[in-house]
């Protein structure tokens, strides 16, 4: 069914922002595929006509009304930040702010 | 601790013991086992005290119990829990204590439950034996040498154990039944949308679900009875009436037509399960059920469907494990680089995979063969339940093909895959599965028997259930705890 190329792999991992040391990205070159291969099942069933089924049991879209209910403190939410700066999460710099 | 919930319950309510004296019974015994057999990654014995004293005084006062007061419960580590450690079985949520509850803990606590601790999984669900926890294996108490079973395989082991009465596990593709199947205890996962998903930390949410592993049915009934129920948190939270699970309980099998599935009876199966599983048919037909040929033709495809639809929805679920709001951060030289190292650091071989095979699959330009075509798969293995339902009221199955394995036996990907491959189907399909304990193998192991049974209609799966309970008569000590028990003082005899 799949043959990934090692740049496959290391695309995917960007997409999924994940950083493989490169004995993972061999290991997962070989392991992805031969999981793909032993779905080839999935290729030969006939679906034509079927609609992809997204959820388990019929769902109506659960709405309520716009009304503010008890939620987290801003303390409770940011507490296991592993940085923060007073209210709110620090992350690196995006924009840097200088211009040319 | 070998005692049930309907034990417990009856003799707090009579005065016969205190709850508080049941958490120190509870932690001696994890302090002499669990070292030995690993199935908790936290205790909380401090709060299972106070919980503990609060309703021994609210019993001394008179005062109305829930229905589970002082029952010990363990919770498999993926269920969040205010102020006491939740990893999931990653590393990346190692130290991270959640500010809230879980709806089922609320649930639990608000019954009078006791919670003495979390249990270990494999990392955020993703595994069937446990051994792909990021922090430690846990044991079979059967046999120490192989492994629970999983992912819920700390919970099934701790209950199996007598470490405490009660569990709740997570199943999105087996991972309450197939470990109670190993671990010879009862195992329940409810009909999706059965039970609150809010605080469950999210594996594949269109397949997970919560449920009850016990050590009987009339438990598992019990605890359901206390966890299921609308919750406006959860959008795909049934908003329908619960019924009496425990009504039915002793209503036996007569009369109910209970379905073979050829599927799955074929090759690859152990002959000691298999051997246990006729002997439950037989007695279902001796005592007046009426045994039905069916087919689930598009079973073979469950596999393939359910690993690509379950990483799919891991891939985006697990998208928040970035280093910024919570867990392990690991810096880098920006932004892209910081999320990366925090991941690559922080998540374990197997969840890798499968956040590797499920954004693969939602790839442009693969979605079509991959992702969408596993939910049109989906789709005919649904149907296929339906019309199999019109013939009987409850589908029987082995719970797995083996009994418990030897730890290191699945080496490769796709052979742990295979574990999974008789209880995926009931995940993709929405429906409720029992595992219950139906026999041994020669070897003296565990077998369960799986139950399926028509959306919303547990009643009749534990109905069913509790006849096989009554006839397989499990009850015995596991072999491998019984080598760990404390050793009876043998030189106090007056001469």
């Amino acid at each position: 069914m799949a043959q990934l190329s090692r740049t496959e792999v290391e695309e995917i991992a960007l997409l999924a922002r994940l950083h493989l040391e490169p004995d993972e990205t061999t290991r997962l070159e070989t392991e992805l595929a031969a999981i793909l291969e032993s779905f080839g099942a999935l290729a030969a069933a006939n679906v034509e006509g079927i609609a992809p089924m997204t959820h388990a049991v019929p769902v109506d879209l659960a709405l309520r009304g716009d009304q503010v209910e008890p939620s987290l403190s801003v303390d409770d939410a940011l507490r296991g930040a592993p940085k923060r700066a007073g209210d709110v999460f620090l992350v690196p710099a995006i924009v840097t702010g200088k211009s040319e | 601790m070998s005692a049930t919930i309907a034990d417990v319950t009856r003799r707090i309510a009579a005065g016969e013991v205190t709850a508080e004296g049941l958490v120190d019974d509870a932690f001696a015994r994890i302090g002499t086992i669990d070292p030995h057999l690993g199935a908790f990654l936290a205790l909380d014995e401090r709060g299972a005290r106070q919980t503990a004293r609060a309703i021994d005084k609210a019993r001394s006062a008179n005062e109305p119990l829930g229905p589970l007061a002082g029952v010990p419960i363990a919770l498999k580590d993926n269920l969040v829990t205010k102020d006491l450690a939740t990893t999931a079985g990653s590393r990346i949520l190692e130290g991270w204590l959640p500010p809230y509850d879980a709806h089922v803990v609320e649930k639990l606590r608000a019954a009078g439950a006791i919670i003495i601790g979390k249990t270990n999984l494999d990392e955020f669900g993703m595994g069937s034996s446990t051994e792909r926890s990021a922090f430690k294996p846990t044991k079979n108490p059967w046999d120490l040498s192989l492994v629970p079973g999983g992912s819920s395989g700390g919970s099934a082991a701790a209950v199996a154990a007598n470490l405490c009465v009660a569990s709740l596990g997570t199943d999105t593709g087996g991972s309450i039944r197939q470990p109670a199947s190993f671990c010879g205890v009862v195992g329940l996962k409810p009909t999706y949308g059965r039970v609150s998903r809010w605080g469950v930390i999210a594996y594949a949410s269109s397949l997970d679900q919560v449920g009850p592993i016990t050590k009987t049915v009339a438990d598992a009934a019990h605890l359901l009875q206390v966890i299921a129920g609308h919750d406006p948190r959860d959008a795909t939270s049934l908003p329908t009436a619960v019924p009496n699970f425990a009504a039915a309980l002793e209503a036996g099998v007569d009369g109910l037509r209970i379905g073979l599935p050829r599927e799955y009876f074929g090759e690859g199966i152990d002959p000691g399960v298999r051997a246990a599983l006729d002997e439950t048919i037989e007695a279902l037909r001796a005592n007046g059920a009426t045994i039905v040929d069916i087919s689930l033709p598009h079973t073979h495809l469950a596999l393939p469907a359910y690993y690509l639809v379950a990483p799919a929805e891991a891939s985006s679920n697990l998208a928040r494990y970035d280093g910024v709001r919570f867990g392990k951060r690991v810096e880098g030289v920006d932004l892209l680089d910081m999320y990366k190292r925090s991941r690559g650091a922080g998540f374990g071989p197997e969840v890798k995979r499968r956040i590797m095979l499920g954004t693969y699959a939602l790839r442009a330009g693969y979605y079509d063969a991959y992702y969408k075509r596993a939910q049109q798969v989906r789709a005919l293995i649904k149907r296929d339940f339906d019309e199999a339902f019109t013939r009987c009221d409850v589908i029987f199955t082995p719970v797995a093909p083996t009994p418990a394995f030897a730890f290191g036996a699945k080496a490769n990907p796709v052979d742990m895959y295979l574990a999974d491959v008789f209880t995926l189907s009931c995940n993709l399909a929405g429906l409720p599965g029992l595992s219950v304990p139906c026999g041994f193998t020669k070897a003296g192991l565990p077998v369960g028997a799986q139950l399926l049974g028509k959306p919303l209609d547990e009643a009749t799966l534990l109905r069913t259930g509790a006849a096989i309970e009554r006839w397989a008569d499990i009850t015995e000590t596991p072999p491998g705890v019984a080598t760990l028990e404390p050793k009876p003082d043998q030189g106090t005899q007056p001469s």
